[in-house]
């Protein structure tokens, strides 16, 4: 059970501290005459620090009659209000760690988390309190670990990961072998000697806890990684290593305490161990990939139900785990493969929203899962007795960090001539310094079964070898790594370009593999692509057309920049209303509310064309534990959002004056749609007819009809890009609502950096502002502006952030 | 015959050198060609054509293409050979290395450039030396040719953007008169910079024995 082996004298103390809370909270309602009657059975109107739990024994039945103006039932709510409680007690420790961002770049957030849990442990300690019983075996395994290895199974770079998966596979299961088997060969031998009195300890408990200090959980280094950028190979390595090397020690673990309470091993049980062992992990793969494609097969039908959509991804995933569990298969083989499986295929039916939330909540669960393992080891590090042997405990360290080392060594040299890319001495380095011990071990040594003799020096060594392994090598590693300065890798090249290219060299690969009738990694993935789209994305996705990557790319830059527009305008009305009003009375008390309708849409409209074309960065692929992808986008969304808001709030905004026909948009007759309804004035035909001609762009124009597909907006040709409109007009409201307002007029057309009240205005605005020479051709990127001011620039031409100095 | 023999052998081991691939590699290489050519010496686009496996390939012009060109043989022609004998063969799957752990930074870029180079000369179909926004739709469309439902305007738009954005990224302060011509070789050194080609851009030819791996010394 989760938490029921809280001792009654903690029940005692919650109670005392909850007391005070709900007094206070519950008084009102408390003396609210119509509070529902209580049974007068086992509830207690005022509830004395004793024995809660008896209640029933603990009160005469002298006090039956009245009615109970206040009652509090601890033990019904213990269990889940306490679990509340220690989640949010973490999830606060969390934002603190945040507040002084310096501090999580040069320490892990895990030894964070481990030293507030040590601090909580020794307050517990002084006052001489019991933690809670959260860990048992079932609880991490059934509700604990799922989340974590969901979550890096489903963010997973999958391309990545593919394209290393033989080094991946390599290092996970044959390294997590290496290490278990020679760590518990050689803690095995120094057992034997006497002087460290752990005689008792034989090979096959020794091999289980060595399992268990094989699982590396590199959460802290993936996110240094992340930092440095370190090349895509070392990363997905380190990445799927711990990811796979979970399943693996789960199932060596499983194995090992199934033989350690073998009294006779024979020969046989041990090939029995490896038939069992690939029937697992292979059974755990095709569970997952079954449920994996369930999964995407039924979000195809989900389309009315939204609602519930991201829930199908988890229960789904949970399935598989269960089942696996169920027939003692590899369970997180099982979650990972589904997770990796269906992400493809769910992420096109889903609907926007329903993938954001599936992301949210899987990064969620994950990170509370493991930041309650690391916050809980803290606790446990200081709360529970330890039995510590100096010579056992060495040794494990020491071995720990040898094993690794010897065995990246000698397995990098056995995959090497297999890769592509071979890895360097420095990416051995950081792959073996990367291997920090983690959450997974913590909770394997904690759960082990009482009948292993020496459990508690277990707990005490794994404790030892975490610490070490997260204090001192996940502290360190960031300055070793950028000191020896393993190479490096942009991954910021979302643009349109490098997803061209990326597409021709593929293709070119593959070509050139055909050409030399070779079979190798570019024919089975150009295999399995035509596989995927003429069979798996025919069953699996409601929209079965095959999509080039590049069009894919092209639609989500368009449809982020769409739903920030439609952001930005909903939160122009929401905002403003009061500002709105006050000029629509003003100006034009006939029929307010059309006027106020088309005048949104045309800043819409305005708003979409300046958005239109606008190349963006895509979200980066990978993902550290901790952090959504996305992140980056909310913040602009805020900063455009801000923008907008000055800008509706202008004169200009609200009313269809005509357009200053030189005032041409460098993007297209944005929105064909809304001017065909309301048809207010466009920048004409004749404008774009004028560009082209004045560009000298060397491509007749084509008009295109809405292309077929929704996201069409982009198929535009491009325009001449000019002047906002509102660039120009004053910023009454927020420099003084009573002053006279500029006339309604064709803004005078200026030339950017002459007005000096608007410039500092301009800069705060920041997101896309700014007000170009009308003469400036399409292809004009960049217009000139000073050096320091360059959120001003115009969106439409917004360069991928890359940094050059990272290479 | 034996005589013949070692004159292959000869021819092989000059290539090997010159080239980097090993003599395995090389055998390999010689037995797919005389397979594609028919036994002849030489080889011509019909050949190449006749390929299966190809016929999905979106690109499948280009790369046949780059074959014959003479600008990938680094011997300073250009212009389009009719056929090609298995040296040119060979320097043009030379292309493909995979950069090894010996090499140095220079041989590094070198190699980078080079590959660029061959990516820049599949796309400059007209050798002027820049890749043109009509060249670059063209692309673009075969690229996107085997996916069906796009039509032409997409990818015309997703050209359109691209080449903005190679223009926004390399030109940032345009005069208004000025127009972007087209892509030149250093800009599109630029916009593929943080790409990593030479990890990138690589088959491993078969015969993994490893002093294949030692193969990128040649230049």
């Amino acid at each position: 059970m989760f938490w029921s082996g809280v001792k009654p004298r903690r029940g005692v103390e919650m109670i005392a501290f909850v007391i005070g809370v709900c007094t206070i909270l519950s008084l009102p309602f408390g003396s609210n005459g119509e509070a529902i009657p209580q049974k007068p059975t086992g509830d207690v109107s005022i509830m004395p620090p004793i024995k809660p739990a008896d209640g029933p024994q603990a009160f005469p039945d002298a006090e039956k009659a009245n009615m109970p103006v206040f009652t509090m039932d601890y033990p019904r709510i213990q269990l889940p209000f306490e679990i509340t409680l220690w989640v949010l007690l973490a999830s606060f420790a969390k934002i603190g760690f945040h507040v002084y961002h310096k501090i999580t770049v040069w320490v892990p957030e895990s030894c964070l988390l481990i030293a507030i849990g040590l601090m909580v442990g020794g307050i517990m300690h002084s006052v001489h309190e019991e933690p809670p019983a959260v860990l048992s075996s079932n609880v991490f395994f059934l509700y604990m670990l799922p989340p974590i290895v969901l979550d890096s199974g489903y963010f997973i770079p999958t391309r990545a990961f593919f394209e290393n998966i033989g080094t991946v596979l390599w290092f996970a299961v044959v390294g997590t072998l290496w290490n278990s088997i020679g760590i518990g060969m050689s803690l095995f031998a120094i057992c034997q000697i006497e002087a460290f009195g752990v005689q008792d300890i034989n090979l096959q408990e020794n091999l289980l806890f060595a399992s268990i200090i094989s699982a590396v959980d590199p959460v802290a280094v993936l996110s240094v990684f992340e930092d440095v950028s370190v090349n895509e190979q070392l990363y997905i390595v380190v990445f799927g290593e711990c990811l796979f090397n979970d399943a693996v020690t789960v199932v060596l673990y499983n194995m090992f305490s199934y033989v350690a309470d073998m009294p006779v091993v024979e020969p046989v049980d041990v090939f029995l161990g490896v038939a069992r062992f690939f029937v697992v992990g292979l059974g755990g793969m095709g569970f997952g990939l079954l449920f994996g494609l369930v999964a995407s097969f039924t979000t195809r039908f989900t389309g009315n139900v939204r609602a519930i959509e991201p829930l199908f991804i988890f229960m789904y995933s949970y399935l598989a785990y269960l089942v696996a569990e169920l027939f003692a298969i590899s369970s997180i083989m099982a979650i990972v493969t589904c997770a990796i499986t269906m992400k493809y295929y769910v992420e096109e039916n889903v609907s926007q929203r329903s993938c954001t939330t599936i992301r949210h909540v899987i990064k969620m669960l994950g990170s509370i899962s493991e930041t309650l393992i690391f916050f809980f080891l803290g606790v446990v590090t200081i709360t529970t007795e330890h039995e510590w042997n100096w010579g056992y405990i060495m040794f494990t360290l020491l071995f720990a960090f040898l094993w690794r080392g010897l065995g990246v060594l000698v397995l990098t040299q056995i995959i090497n001539p297999f890769r592509t890319i071979p890895f360097n001495m420095k990416d051995q380095f950081g792959l073996s310094y990367g291997g920090l011990r983690g959450a997974i071990s913590f909770a394997l040594a904690y759960t082990l079964p009482d009948n292993i003799g020496r459990r508690q020096l277990f707990i005490t060594a794994t404790i030892c070898i975490i610490i070490f392994t997260v204090f001192i090598q996940g502290i360190s590693i960031r300055p070793l790594i950028e000191l020896i300065n393993v190479r490096r890798t942009n991954r910021n090249l979302d643009t349109i370009n490098s997803e061209v290219h990326c597409r021709v060299m593929e293709h070119t690969l593959s070509g050139i593999e055909d050409l030399c009738g070779q079979w190798s990694h570019y024919y089975w993935k150009d295999k399995f692509m035509k596989f995927n789209n003429l069979v798996l994305r025919k069953i699996l996705i409601k929209d079965k057309r095959a999509e080039s990557s590049i069009v894919a790319l092209y639609k989500r830059l368009e449809l982020q920049n769409a739903m920030e527009i439609l952001d930005t305008v909903t939160g122009d009305l929401s905002a403003a209303p009061s500002l709105i009003s006050l000029y629509e009375e003003k100006k034009d008390t006939k029929n307010p509310k059309k006027k106020f309708g088309r005048a949104d849409l045309r800043s819409m409209h305005d708003l979409l064309s300046k958005n239109m074309y606008k190349i963006r960065e895509r979200t980066v692929a990978y993902t550290n534990k901790n952090a959504l992808p996305n992140e980056s986008q909310s913040k602009e969304i805020l900063i455009r959002r801000h923008a907008s808001i000055r800008r509706s709030i202008r004169p200009g905004s609200f009313q269809s004056e005509p357009v200053p026909k030189s005032q041409k948009y460098f993007s297209l007759p944005a929105g064909q749609n809304l001017d065909s309804h309301f048809p207010f004035k466009r920048r004409s035909r004749a404008d774009d007819e004028e560009t082209m001609s004045e560009t000298a762009y060397p491509s007749r124009r084509i008009r295109f009809n809405r292309p077929s597909r929704s996201s069409s907006r982009a198929m535009v040709p491009l325009q001449r890009m000019g002047t906002l409109t509102e660039a120009s007009s004053v910023d009454v409201v927020s420099e003084d609502p009573g002053r006279p307002r500029a006339p309604p007029l064709p803004a005078p057309r200026r030339h950017s950096d002459n007005v000096p009240d608007e410039d500092t205005e301009r800069e705060d605005d920041g997101a896309a502002e700014h007000a170009n020479p009308p003469t400036s051709p399409s292809w004009a990127a960049e217009p000139t502006e000073r050096p320091e001011n360059r959120t001003v620039r115009n969106p439409l031409l917004r360069k991928p952030q890359w940094n050059p100095k990272r290479q | 015959m034996g005589a013949s023999q070692t004159r292959t052998e000869d021819v092989f081991q000059e290539l090997s050198d010159k080239t980097g691939f090993s003599l395995e590699q090389i055998r390999i290489l010689h037995k797919r060609f005389r397979q594609l050519s028919g036994d002849e010496d030489t080889i011509s686009k019909e050949n190449l054509e006749k390929i299966q496996a190809l016929d999905k390939n979106p690109i499948r012009n280009q790369i046949i293409e780059a074959f014959f060109d003479k600008r990938n043989q680094n011997d300073g022609e250009v212009g389009s050979s009719r056929e090609i004998g298995f040296q040119q063969f060979v320097k043009v799957m030379c292309h493909f290395k995979p950069p090894t752990l010996k090499m140095t930074t220079e041989d590094k870029e070198a190699m980078r450039r080079e590959k660029l180079r061959f990516l820049f000369n599949m796309h400059d179909t007209d050798n002027d030396g820049t890749i043109t926004l009509d060249e670059y739709r063209k692309v673009v469309e075969e690229l996107l040719s085997k996916s069906g439902a796009i039509g032409l305007e997409a990818a015309k738009a997703i050209a359109d953007a691209a080449m903005l954005e190679v223009a926004s990224i390399n030109v940032p302060h345009m005069e208004p008169h000025e127009f972007y011509e087209g892509i030149t070789f250093e800009h599109f050194e630029q916009i593929l910079k943080g790409l990593e080609m030479e990890s990138r851009m690589n088959i491993r030819f078969l015969d993994v024995d490893t002093s294949t791996m030692h193969c990128g010394k040649s230049q």
